[in-house]
């Protein structure tokens, strides 16, 4: 560079131009800046939420806007909000579990069958819910590592642990539904905890324990690089594979706590428990902004998908709208929440 | 070769002189975020010529291709197309204008056959049904006209050879009313004689008046097959429309790297780490894909670089030392002490850190933010019962990166929008803060500009003063050579040559490589 001055005066010239250039795209401000930001597409969900809540309010008035009513939506939230926190750490980790709601139904018929058949009625109800949490955790095991070790995508280990899970289910249950009543469970999960049902607190607990794992802990950093970009994960060290293990582990341990939560709202263990909870989970955490490719998480974003798609269910009851009408909506809502984010996460000259 | 392996003195020329130019492309602009890829390039290519497109890896063909081919749109500058000025908008409106492009790496789907490859996106069809025969015949004619009737229509392409896979991209081409074809080093991939095959096509097409765009690093086979020349260098064209009978080729090399001496490299340390002391990192007798043999001593404070071809085994040597891949016989050893193979995080636990050879793929987080990318491989010292310290992050990834002097500055910004040469700052950077005592450089200045090469070049010596031992790899032997202490020739997978760097030279090297693929 030193023997020709013009030349080298020329590209420092052109790194500078290139410098400012680069300074400028990655400075923020506009609308499309802040809605690329996971707050401000938390910020959309909140007006989301808040215009379904309008139009409640204009449909259904004292009926929607009242506590009783708000609890509602909360408590019929908690069950697949729980889901749906543990599918997203899957899909930020650049998965996906198809068979989240074969393992709420699997758990709940395990975790009933020991409380009903082997111990009878002195059986203290922390061991129904060890075994819906072992159960979901043996499963997701079992998803992890096929995915991480037996190399089969994904997509396929789960779509068949899906249909084997709910088989089983409905091996042990002998297609019945199975009765709780245990005392001790009954009294310990239809409580209330200053007015609020402990299915809502148990939604809340693991949310925030959610956030601060896959923001604030190496387990989530690891979860998001490895989404990003696995083969760079492996290459700094990082053990793609066991990680990838733990993730479905994690989900596996999602869908035990919702099987508990699912058996003390409905006082049964059923094989029919969970259809399509795989769908809403997804779909939750897809309008969440979470990506569906991995290596973007957003916690946050998931409740409000949950609570937003709850609140929808919610209105059309209250406006004696069909089941179908509201599949119909949601179908919408999924699509127009696809779009808008990827008009405003499009990446420039990529 | 059946035809004049020489341009007759008179037949190009005439053929440059006349004819009004096809294309002309004035003042071409294209940025990236954080790359300005074209900066102002001119072209113009006439009807029936051979027109080639010189420049180094970086220099912006590529861009300028695709810019042609409209897969970019250009910030600024004007196409015209016979005279008259165009906007290309897709891909498509490029073809239908007659621009068909062959890229270097083929775009053909393997599982489909010669004849629905050559027909892809354009099938002949009666209300939806193809037309099978008819589209058989076609191709067979094509194929006939290219002087390669032994391919046979009815073949996966997935089984042809790369020569016969580059036939049937021409054949696709041709399929189109193709008035220009750009071809984007199709020797690449050829030997000698598929080459002359190569170049029979070419003289054929130009016969019939069709334009090309010839794309290659072989000097040689300019002077065999082109008639004027466009160089360009850093995003801009230097010269256009050189003749290619009379410019000589100590010229174009000039205009190619724009000085007498390409790279400065760093100084040598006086004193040379002392050969007899133990090594940092020793791999004895190690074999694996593609490589066997090999052993590699290389001290504290020592730069060791890997000189030979792609496809040489450079990179699997590199990627089995640091235990991405598995070695079947030899053992590796950091301070004495014995590597687990086949764990990349044994290796990185041991102090040994990789510079991968594709660095977006292989190397970073693109939509992460610096500083994660700079953290990711001691997240361990950022952290209490695994709660992340990010204030603790950054102020590291801050220090770190300044005195690389990584730019812009800021630590919060996604790595994607960094140009080349501070990615790879990015990556050294995560390896210096685990005070790695090992660094393995696959690559270092790929996509690199020329401005920022000296800096990664000054920093890979900083590295080594401070007690580093660094391996290079590199398909430039001048930058194995310029930047090493000390040089192994690999072909064929294992070592022909080891010795200081400043007593062997490019050629001396190259002969080496060659005489080992002989062997």
């Amino acid at each position: 560079m030193s023997d020709n001055p013009t030349n080298a005066a020329v590209a420092e010239e052109d790194t500078a131009r290139v410098e400012k250039e680069a300074a400028r795209r990655a400075e923020p401000g506009g609308l499309g800046q802040l809605l690329r930001s996971g707050a401000g597409h938390n910020l959309g969900l909140v007006l989301a939420l808040a215009l379904l809540a309008v139009i409640g309010i204009a449909t259904g008035g004292e009926r929607f806007a009242s506590v009783d009513n708000v609890m509602t939506i909360l408590r019929l939230s908690a069950v697949i909000g729980v889901v749906s926190i543990g599918m997203t750490f899957v899909i930020t980790g650049g998965g996906i579990d198809l068979s989240v709601g074969a393992l709420v139904a699997l758990s709940s018929i395990w975790c009933t069958t020991v409380a009903t058949q082997t111990m009878a009625n002195d059986i203290h109800w922390i061991i129904i819910v060890t075994t819906a949490l072992l159960v979901g955790a043996g499963a997701g095991l079992i998803n992890g590592l096929l995915i991480a070790y037996g190399g089969v995508v994904p997509f396929i280990a789960t779509l068949a642990m899906m249909a084997s899970a709910r088989g089983l289910a409905e091996i042990i249950s002998a297609r019945k539904t199975q009765i709780v009543s245990v005392p001790g469970f009954t009294d310990a999960f239809s409580r209330e905890i200053l007015g609020i049902s402990v299915l809502i607190w148990i939604f809340a607990i693991v949310a925030v324990i959610g956030w601060v794992l896959l923001n604030r802990t190496t387990f989530g950093r690891r979860t998001l690089a490895i989404g990003g970009n696995p083969e760079a994960s492996r290459l700094a060290g990082i053990n793609v594979r066991r990680h990838t293990v733990l993730l479905y582990v994690l989900v596996g341990v999602c869908c035990g706590i919702a099987a508990v939560m699912l058996i003390s709202r409905t006082t049964t263990g059923s094989a029919t428990h969970g259809q399509l909870y795989e769908l809403d989970a997804i779909a939750a955490v897809v309008i969440g902004g979470t990506l569906l490719s991995g290596g973007r998480g957003n916690i946050i974003g998931t409740v409000f998908g949950v609570l937003i798609f709850m609140t929808l269910t919610n209105v059309f009851v209250l406006n004696n709208l069909s089941i179908s009408a509201q599949a119909f909506t949601k179908g919408l809502i999924i699509i127009a929440a696809v779009l808008l984010q990827k008009r405003f996460s499009r990446q420039p000259g990529s | 070769m059946t035809q004049t392996p020489e341009p007759s003195p008179d037949g190009p020329a005439a053929r440059a002189d006349g004819g009004d130019a096809l294309l002309q492309m004035t003042g071409i602009v294209k940025r990236f975020p954080g790359v300005l890829a074209l900066g102002g390039v001119d072209l113009d290519v006439r009807a029936g010529e051979v027109h080639c497109l010189l420049g180094q890896n970086g220099a912006g063909k590529s861009t300028l291709i695709k810019v042609l081919s409209a897969s970019y749109q250009p910030d600024e500058g004007e196409i015209r197309w016979e005279g008259e000025p165009v906007r290309l908008t897709t891909p498509v409106a490029a073809m239908k204008r007659g621009i068909s492009t062959i890229y270097q790496e083929l775009d053909l789907v393997p599982g489909l056959t010669v004849t629905e490859n050559v027909f892809l996106g354009h099938e002949l069809a009666t209300a939806g049904f193809s037309r099978r025969a008819e589209a058989t015949q076609r191709v067979r004619a094509i194929l006939a006209r290219l002087g390669h009737s032994e391919v046979d229509p009815n073949r996966l392409v997935g089984d042809l050879s790369p020569a016969g896979q580059q036939i049937v991209s021409m054949a696709r081409a041709l399929s189109h009313d193709t008035r220009l074809l750009i071809l984007d080093e199709p020797s690449a991939v050829l030997d000698q004689e598929e080459v002359d095959n190569l170049f029979r096509v070419v003289r054929g097409l130009t016969a019939e008046g069709v334009a090309i765009i010839y794309i290659s690093h072989r000097l040689e086979e300019i002077r065999q097959i082109g008639d004027r020349i466009t160089v360009l260098k850093d995003g801009r064209t230097v010269a256009t429309g050189l003749s290619v009978a009379e410019t000589p080729t100590s010229e174009l090399i000039t205009l190619m790297t724009g000085r007498e001496i390409e790279y400065v490299f760093p100084e040598r340390p006086a004193t040379r780490p002392s050969q007899d002391a133990a090594p940092v990192l020793e791999a004895s007798g190690l074999s694996g894909d593609r490589f066997h043999d090999v052993d590699l001593r290389v001290h504290a404070g020592e730069i060791v670089g890997l000189a030979g071809l792609v496809g040489s085994g450079r990179s699997e040597i590199l990627e089995t030392i640091y235990g991405a891949r598995r070695s079947t016989t030899g053992t590796v050893t950091i301070n004495g002490r014995r590597l687990r193979g086949g764990s990349v995080r044994a290796a990185v636990a041991a102090g040994v850190g990789l510079a991968p050879e594709e660095r977006k793929s292989q190397g970073l987080l693109l939509d992460q933010a610096v500083y994660r990318n700079v953290t990711i491989s001691s997240l361990g010292r950022f952290s209490k019962a695994s709660f992340l310290d990010s204030g603790a992050e950054r102020r590291a990834a801050e220090e770190l990166t300044r005195s690389l002097d990584v730019r812009p500055a800021g630590v919060d910004r996604p790595v994607r929008n960094l140009s080349g040469g501070n990615q790879q700052k990015v990556v050294l950077a995560r390896w210096l803060l685990r005070d790695c005592k090992v660094l393995l450089l696959d690559e270092p200045t790929r996509g690199v500009d020329v401005g920022a090469r000296s800096e990664i070049y000054n920093l890979v010596r900083r590295l080594a003063d401070e007690g580093v031992a660094v391996v290079v790899v590199s398909s430039e032997v001048e930058e194995v050579l310029g930047l090493s202490d000390r040089v192994l020739v690999i072909s064929e997978g294992a070592v022909v040559h080891e010795g200081p760097a400043t007593e062997i030279d490019e050629s001396k090297v190259l002969d080496l490589v060659m005489e080992g693929e002989v062997a």
